[in-house]
């Protein structure tokens, strides 16, 4: 990969559901590009496509039309299980519901991205405790989600998406279950991680003081990109 | 990984115990069932052939009358023309390869001593027949010679026939009324126990052919002939040389039937044998088909189990789980689940098979060979009825799954 290069390009990206007359454009041949180390808030109304945008951000989706290249990989046109794989290699989710494994323990929680990486069990422990202290949860690894508050469990779900060292992190709506408090907590942690380890973030929010902490801001409408400026107090 | 996977399905079947549990039940029945009728079968079939063996193995039985056959019973030529000791005679001289011959009549008699009677099997024979029959005396002496030739009253009996009359007590040189006569015991027979057909063996009397000829049945007919074949002979060999010399000693042209019959009491354990092996396999089957309700429950669990924890799909699809990461998880699942219910059944039909031996007096005879096909066949159950729920979840869009509540 070139240096400079973009770590995420959309040309042209087009997503539409439905069929003929009922034909809906979620995306209307939007062109995006964000770079390695950024921290990007994507903000606007629902149905604006900011989720859809946001999926194929993560290579969850793939564009109708257009092209999505996600580390100058065409990744809008592979299979299911490349782009699994994919996600598994580069990509680290949070999610507004944090969606931990229920019963499970915070630890196993954080492990479970390198099963499905093929790491040994001794390894995986390790890799799953320094992820866990860097989101400050030492002494927790051993509690269920029930046992753990809103911030704590979204802190948990944080040291999942990073215990792979992934390149992107795509937060969605990362902090829209926690009070203010735990809010600019969370905020911090995943500036911290975006300073400290250079980890992209790409953030789906609709609070104006959560997109603050970004260094960047998209503003979807429509299927388009309605505005894209920085965010001058941060940068 | 693999590991990983079983340690995860045990975690999940562990946090829903009951509705596990209840899953289990229709593969536990099923392999119960299936485990606890072929159990009791083979012990069934053990039984049968060693109440045969019983009546003597490498055994062959003549009696007069045709062989019943598909002809059904004759005209009025074919009066039964009954055994003699002639034939008998004939027998002892030209037979090579038998061990013993012996006559037997039978009939049911009533045996009288003191005040107590009894109703008994009583058989006019003569030494040989212990041999014939494979029985042994636990005390006294068989008939000699002379009294088998000149119908002495005397008799042996059987260990019920001792209970009845003597209590624990010794019977020998005590004397006994059997029918209209009068005979001296002079030996006790080896208890034998009841045949799978409830019949008491023990309930016997023994006198010399001569002198139930005479004093019982009033007539000079042999009803029986046993001919028991020495360790080099097959029964199957010997039958058509005891055809050919009977034949002859009954002056039979060649034009027309046998007016007697020969058992072979090997073939007919082999037959009942047979008979019970097909009744196992049949109630083995019927107990099959409550492992396929067994195996659509399992279907059904897993389907809800998918549809329940498809988050948890999604989830695991968004951080790189591949298809086949979810199928092999659910299928593992619904494998361990059934094979769990697979080996809890196995335990369970071997309990009921082991009490029925206990009731019905069975061997009880475990087949390693049953127990390894019902393994097998439960953890097969899972991963049938554990594909399509399994496929189902694996091919969930990882999207619509974490937007499921």
């Amino acid at each position: 990969m070139a240096a400079g290069a973009p770590l995420i390009t959309f040309d042209k990206v087009w997503k539409s559901y439905g069929q003929g007359e009922a034909k809906v454009h979620a995306l209307a041949g939007v062109d995006l590009a964000i770079r390695r180390g950024e921290f990007v808030a994507i903000m606007g109304p629902s149905g604006s496509g900011k989720s859809t945008a946001m999926n194929i951000i993560g290579c969850l989706d793939t564009p109708t039309a257009g092209t999505y290249s996600f580390m100058s990989v065409d990744a809008g046109r592979l299979d299911r299980n490349r782009r699994a794989m994919l996600r598994n290699l580069y990509v680290g989710f949070v999610f507004q519901g944090y969606n931990l494994l229920a019963r499970t323990t915070a630890a196993e929680n954080v492990e479970l991205p390198l099963i499905y990486r093929g790491v040994a069990s001794r390894e995986r422990r390790d890799l799953a405790m320094q992820a866990l202290a860097q989101v400050g949860l030492v002494g927790r690894e051993h509690h269920t989600p029930a046992e753990l508050s809103g911030g704590q469990q979204q802190r948990v779900a944080i040291a999942r998406a990073i215990v792979t060292r992934p390149t992107l992190l795509v937060a969605d709506e990362p902090t829209g279950n926690l009070d203010t408090a735990r809010t600019h907590e969370i905020m911090e942690l995943l500036t911290k991680l975006n300073k400290e380890l250079g980890l992209t973030v790409t953030m789906v929010t609709h609070e104006a003081d959560v997109a603050d902490y970004a260094g960047r801001t998209i503003r979807f409408l429509d299927g388009h990109v309605a505005s894209d400026s920085m965010n001058v107090e941060v940068a | 990984m693999v590991w990983e996977t079983v340690r995860l399905s045990l975690r999940s079947i562990r946090r829903n115990v009951l509705r596990s549990f209840l899953t289990l039940l229709g593969i536990v029945i099923g392999v119960a069932a299936v485990i606890a009728m072929l159990t009791i079968g083979s012990g069934t079939t053990e039984k049968v052939k060693a109440d045969i063996s019983k009546l003597g193995s490498n055994l062959l039985v003549v009696r007069s009358g045709r062989p019943a056959g598909p002809g059904g019973p004759g005209g009025l030529d074919q009066v039964v023309r009954p055994l003699a000791e002639k034939d008998l005679a004939a027998l002892v001289a030209h037979l090579s390869g038998a061990r013993a011959i012996s006559p037997a009549s039978q009939k049911q008699v009533r045996v009288i001593f003191g005040t107590e009677s009894l109703t008994s099997g009583v058989t006019g024979t003569d030494s040989a027949y212990l041999d014939a029959r494979d029985w042994k005396l636990v005390s006294g002496r068989p008939f000699s010679d002379s009294e088998t030739r000149s119908g002495t009253g005397v008799c042996l009996i059987g260990e019920t026939v001792r209970q009845q009359f003597f209590g624990a007590g010794d019977p020998e040189g005590e004397i006994i009324r059997v029918n209209r006569t009068s005979c001296k015991i002079i030996g006790l027979l080896e208890p034998k126990g009841y045949t799978g057909f409830g019949q008491d063996q023990d309930n016997v009397v023994l006198m010399p052919l001569h002198a139930y000829q005479r004093r019982i049945a009033g007539n000079r007919d042999i009803d029986n002939i046993y001919i028991a074949a020495d360790d080099r002979t097959p029964t199957s060999e010997l039958q058509p040389r005891v055809e050919d010399i009977l034949r002859d000693a009954r002056r039979m042209t060649p034009d027309r039937e046998s007016d007697f019959a020969i058992r072979d009491m090997t073939q007919i354990a082999d037959a009942m044998a047979s008979a019970t092996t097909t009744m196992t396999g049949m109630l083995g089957a019927v107990a099959g088909v409550s492992l396929l309700v067994g195996g659509i429950g399992i279907m059904n669990i897993m389907l809800v189990s998918v549809t329940e924890r498809t988050r948890e799909i999604g989830i695991r699809l968004a951080i790189g789980a591949h298809e086949k990461h979810i199928l092999i998880q659910f299928l593992v699942e619904a494998t361990v689940l059934s094979l769990l219910g697979g080996i809890i059944g196995i335990l369970i039909g071997l309990a009921l098979a082991g009490l029925a031996s206990v009731t019905l007096t069975i061997p009880f005879a475990p087949s390693p060979a049953v127990i390894l096909l019902a393994v097998g066949f439960s953890a097969l159950i899972g991963m049938v009825f554990g594909f399509f729920p399994a496929l189902r979840g694996a091919r969930l869009d990882p999207i619509d799954a974490l937007r499921h509540e």
